[in-house]
């Protein structure tokens, strides 16, 4: 049982390296990138893969390698950032229902579940359509209905720490539930919501790029995966690189992520 | 079915009234708050000059100068009766629009749905009884793979290889039986990834259990076991599992109908928001949430009838 239990970590270890890398190419997009993504060039429309150009370009003459770089740095961002937000309203919320009970909790979880009972894609395409286009309005469609799961996931483990012997020995101490909240309730549930945060950075690329694909996400000419093969589709007969390419990026992106949550999930299963 | 299930049930449908009209509500306000005006909306997308008059008269004749709660109480009433309003675009009723729609994207989702549980009801249930084989290996493999596809990704590669590389199938669907096939491939393959890890996960989880020992020592046979108790029990939780995917369904035929044109709610949803014609986004934002608040107490129901433990 042991091995097993190596044998995941260093599985989880290699897929945090991998998801690491990414980052760190979006990070570091700007520099990496061989050309400018967004100057377009008449003399270069459609050109295949070349030296000067590894993934060609685009209908505009536009540097694919280069776009899909920073396209990661777009992608990578928005995702962590909505990801990161979701996770702090909803554990937020879920520790104060949990830890105080009462009618806040019941109706805020109401809320919850109220949010729970739409599809979130279908709720995400409205408002976002709605809102019209923009990266900020995508975001915060998908996040309407996201912070939820974090709520819950939080309320549920600070109910059932609540009334351990550490909690009642710092209220008898004299500490203030603010003080409780965050110094004994928010360390000890932090680790499962953590999870449930990494679990969603996956669908969470997957939403985004998804709107942006039907431009409903970022606006043109900023360069981000779903946006770049939905432009790029209408061409896909004469420059298929220019959709393959960032099609690519977006399957391997959004592996190495699930891949990630999978193994720390499975690792932290195996007892 | 006892008397406190039907109790529960009639809790359940009371909920549920609720959550619509909540639905109703936050689909009216989100209208009522989108930037813009609606009567400037309607006549500049039927392409006629705003001048400072004809807006006027449109927002008299659209009846938006009444009080916010009148214009809803009168917008809930006609969905009421399936008057879902008319449409800013071409002025015809949205209710047909979108049932015509709807009977399109139900046939495609039904598809996709099939065609998903076809491949992942015996794959999931095999490589689990071959657990840890190189046959287990690749199907989890190309299960996890599958899961992380998005469906617009998934159509528009198909669409390269098989329309343009191969020739196979034409590129529009428009609704025929031949197009219907790579709409509902599309839909399925990420459908078909996420059911195999679940129904695997689920058979190892009957398979583990005492009661397959028992009949084991008895000398039934193992295949008899798999059809008639493994799979018998793992009928509900298959069902839940499909359940739960119907909202990702409905997000994805979005996508997919956009991309295929297939004339589906989905595409007609695109239309309008291209088209800023809020009365069909309503509609769709209404009528998709009764249908998935339905389907979710359906699968209570039928949850709590095939199992009567929970």
């Amino acid at each position: 049982m042991k091995k097993r239990k190596k044998q995941l970590r260093n599985r989880m270890i290699i897929a945090a390296a991998f998801a690491l890398l990414l980052v760190l190419i979006a990070i570091l997009a700007p520099v990496i990138a061989p050309n400018d993504p967004y100057k377009t060039s008449a003399a270069l429309i459609r050109k295949a893969p070349s030296a000067a150009y590894l993934f060609g370009t685009d209908n505009l003459g536009r540097c694919v390698l280069s776009r899909v770089l920073i396209g990661a740095r777009t992608t990578i961002a928005s995702t962590f950032f909505l990801v990161a937000i979701s996770f702090a309203v909803g554990i937020l919320i879920g520790m104060m229902c949990g830890y105080f009970g009462g009618i806040i909790d019941g109706l805020l979880m109401r809320l919850a579940d109220l949010m729970l009972a739409f599809p979130q894609m279908v709720v995400a395409i409205a408002v976002a359509g709605i809102l019209g286009g923009g990266l900020g309005g995508a975001m915060l469609a998908l996040g309407i209905t996201m912070w939820t799961s974090f709520a819950r996931l939080a309320r549920s483990h600070t109910l059932a720490i609540k009334n351990e012997p550490y909690i009642m020995a710092a209220k008898l101490q004299g500490k203030n539930s603010f003080q409780i909240l965050f110094t004994h309730i928010f360390p000890n549930i932090l680790e499962p919501v953590l999870v449930n945060a990494l679990t969603q950075i996956g669908t969470t690329m997957i939403g985004i790029s998804g709107l942006s694909f039907l431009g409903l996400g970022v606006v043109a000419p900023q360069a981000e995966w779903g946006s770049m093969i939905s432009e790029a589709r209408a061409y896909i007969q004469i420059a298929p690189w220019a959709v393959l390419f960032p099609a690519a990026a977006t399957v391997l992106t959004i592996t190495v992520f699930n891949y990630l949550g999978d193994a720390v999930m499975e690792y932290r299963d195996a007892d | 079915m006892g008397k406190q299930t039907a109790k529960q049930i009639a809790k359940r449908i009371v909920s549920l009234i609720i959550i619509l009209l909540i639905l109703s509500f936050l689909t009216f306000l989100l209208m009522y708050l989108a930037p813009g005006d609606p009567a400037e909306k309607r006549l500049s997308s039927q392409g006629v000059a705003v001048t400072k008059e004809v807006l006027e008269a449109e927002q008299e004749r659209m009846g938006l100068l009444r009080p916010f709660m009148v214009r809803y109480g009168e917008w809930l009433g006609g969905v009421l009766h399936g008057d879902f309003g008319l449409s800013f675009k071409d002025d015809m009723p949205v209710g047909p629009k979108l049932v015509a729609g709807l009977k399109k994207t139900t046939g495609l989702a039904s598809a996709s749905l099939l065609l998903a549980l076809l491949v992942s009801i015996p794959l999931g249930i095999l490589s689990a009884v071959k657990r840890n084989s190189i046959f287990d290996h690749i199907v989890r493999l190309l299960s996890f793979i599958g899961n992380s596809l998005p469906n617009f990704l998934i159509s528009v590669l198909l669409m390269y290889l098989l329309c343009i590389r191969l020739d196979l199938f034409p590129v529009v669907a428009t609704g025929s039986l031949q197009g219907l096939f790579l709409p509902a491939i599309s839909l399925a393959i990420p459908m078909a990834g996420r059911f195999t890890r679940q129904i695997r996960t689920e058979t190892i989880e009957q398979l583990n259990k005492e009661y397959v020992t028992g009949l084991r020592t008895r000398g039934v046979r193992e295949k008899t076991i798999l059809i008639n108790n493994v799979f018998h029990n793992a009928i509900g939780h298959i069902f839940t599992v499909v359940a739960l995917q119907i909202g990702v369904l409905m997000g994805g035929s979005v996508v997919i109908e956009t991309i295929f044109r297939w004339p589906g709610i989905g595409k007609l949803v695109m239309d309008s928001i291209n088209a800023r014609d809020y009365p069909t986004i309503m509609g769709f934002v209404l009528i998709m949430g009764t249908i998935y608040v339905v389907i979710n107490l359906i699968t209570d129901i039928v949850y709590h009838v095939l199992d009567p433990r929970v």
